[in-house]
């Protein structure tokens, strides 16, 4: 699937809640399933900053596509880089960079989030641009 | 006895709704609310007699400097310093702080001297020193808290040596809500001949500060915390200190003389204020003091007294709440863990119900070191909250308790 067609189908699941404490109680469950980052990475190498609660996120590359993984310490991040990853991982490193995310603020999470933690979810979008830039880039010397 | 609902009507931010939620404001250690009174003063100052003062010959520029002189004098009364020249507008408390750092560090900081902290700090009172002394070659040694949220003072006995130049210590712990013992602080660094600067940017709006009766020699506050404007703050300090201390900023305002070959500065307080300074904010600042001198220090003091023991007890009801700190003497601050829910978590969806409250390492993180935590969940009370709102509070923390499980 496209990016954009994850995205379609994250928003079409939201639309289905009117009341922001479902949204949030979705959010919560979806975190459960991110696929967890292997503890080793668990590091403050890993550690993006700029997020109020700890995010670790690791990337590899196969078959020219980024696969992430990733933690959090807090549940509600969780289901956000859950949802983060559902659209990113398992695309091509050029897609990945060249994307523009609208899901956060058409699923009316952006507005109910505290500037630090949109902050910290730009700087998750970024870690993750630059993940692919840097398989790209490496892609392209070898 | 005080009236927070008659308080209340004076401050039109919460009467507002969030999330179509009634607005429940437990945020007042990171910055208060304005009373009308003090956004009235400052709308009142731009539409009738802005101008610049002190150099001003005319009618405008000689009220505004009446006023910004007037505010002094209500602040020196405040504290109950000696003089009014003893009393310097900063920006706020962290800029008192680097004043000293820079001023007070030019004049009496050298190589191997030593300053001390407590394990408390606020940021604000723990980098500017360590700037100073990697300036200096100089060393930050830290006085220990115990786990009750105390600071250690035996310890700090100990540690105080002829190489300790300042101490600088926190009025109330802006993390745990720990009231320090400055004055038995101050009385053993003035045996050891350290100055003591306090920091008492939490202390100012939860009970009276009395400088001379706890022999600081500098203290300071920001205008925010206590229902003033943002932006403007006070420094304290003995005149005898201040009169050896450098400038701090060149500019207008602070000089007596100047031409290319010497410049000679102007008297206290002016020596440490230049610029323009933020007159309308020093009249918003006097509006709020006088707002608090009516309401009385000692009501509110003891008006929090019962808020703050509601606080900790609704909070002790619920099971998986650990509350951080329980200090002999507390003011205005809680801070809690809510069990195995990151606080971020919790303080998400708190503020979804309308809750402002803090979440994160409250600019303390060797604080949080010391509990070995990233964080907590803070309440920060003023006279304007409720026992109610405390109630809702301890309803909500429940209820979401529940979304996480």
């Amino acid at each position: 699937m496209t990016i954009h067609e994850i995205e379609d189908r994250i928003v079409e699941e939201f639309s289905q809640f009117e009341d922001w404490m479902d949204k949030y109680n979705y959010l919560i469950e979806m975190g459960k399933d991110l696929p967890k980052i292997d503890e080793k990475y668990k590091t403050d190498q890993y550690l993006i900053s700029g997020c109020q609660s700890r995010v670790w996120l690791h990337a590899e590359y196969r078959d020219d596509k980024v696969l992430f993984t990733a933690d959090s310490d807090a549940v509600i991040t969780k289901g956000i880089v859950t949802l983060l990853i559902r659209v990113l991982s398992g695309q091509a490193a050029e897609t990945i960079i060249q994307s523009e995310l609208k899901f956060i603020d058409q699923i009316g999470l952006k507005e109910h989030l505290s500037p630090t933690r949109s902050n910290g979810l730009t700087s998750m979008v970024k870690q993750m641009k630059l993940f692919a830039l840097a398989f790209k880039t490496r892609n392209q010397s070898n | 006895m005080l009236d927070p609902l008659k308080i209340r009507r004076d401050f039109p931010i919460l009467e507002r709704q969030v999330y179509g939620r009634p607005l429940v404001y437990f945020d007042n250690a990171a910055t208060t609310q304005k009373p009308r009174q003090v956004i009235e003063a400052i709308s009142d100052y731009y539409q009738t007699y802005n101008s610049n003062i002190h150099r001003g010959v005319h009618y405008l520029s000689q009220q505004a400097t009446q006023a910004h002189e007037n505010a002094r004098a209500r602040i020196r009364k405040f504290l109950n310093a000696r003089e009014s020249h003893e009393i310097i507008f900063t920006r706020g408390t962290t800029e008192a702080i680097n004043l000293i750092a820079a001023s007070f560090g030019k004049a009496f900081i050298r190589p191997g001297d030593v300053i001390m902290v407590s394990e408390l700090e606020h940021h604000s009172n723990i980098v500017p020193w360590q700037l100073l002394c990697e300036d200096r070659g100089a060393e930050l040694r830290v006085i220990p808290i115990d786990d009750q949220g105390e600071i250690l003072m035996d310890v700090y006995r100990e540690l105080l040596d002829e190489r300790v130049k300042l101490v600088a210590v926190t009025h109330v712990s802006n993390a745990l809500g720990t009231v320090v013992p400055v004055e038995e602080i101050i009385r053993l660094a003035h045996l050891n001949g350290s100055p003591v600067l306090v920091d008492g940017a939490q202390a100012v709006a939860h009970f009276p500060v009395d400088v001379q009766a706890m022999d600081a020699d500098f203290y300071c506050f920001s205008g925010h915390k206590i229902f003033g404007p943002m932006g403007i703050g006070v420094l304290y300090g003995k005149t005898d200190w201040l009169e050896k201390m450098p400038p701090y900023q060149g500019g207008g305002e602070m000089i007596s003389e100047v031409s290319f070959e010497r410049t000679t500065y102007n008297e206290l307080p002016f020596k440490f204020e230049a610029g323009t300074p933020s007159v309308s904010d020093t009249i918003g600042l006097d509006a709020a003091l006088a707002y608090l001198e009516q309401t009385g220090l000692e009501e509110v003091r003891a008006y929090e007294h019962q808020l703050l023991m509601h606080l900790l007890m609704r909070l002790s009801e619920i099971s998986f709440i650990r509350i951080l700190g329980h200090p002999r003497r507390q003011s205005g601050v809680v801070s809690f863990l809510p069990g195995d829910i990151h606080p971020y978590d919790m303080g998400t969806i708190l503020d979804k119900l309308g809750f402002a409250l803090r979440t994160g390492n409250h600019c303390a993180q060797p604080l949080m070191n010391h509990f070995g935590i990233q964080g907590t969940i803070r309440a920060s009370l003023a006279f304007y909250n409720t026992v109610e709102e405390i109630d809702r509070l301890a309803e909500a923390i429940r209820r979401t308790e529940i979304m996480f499980r």
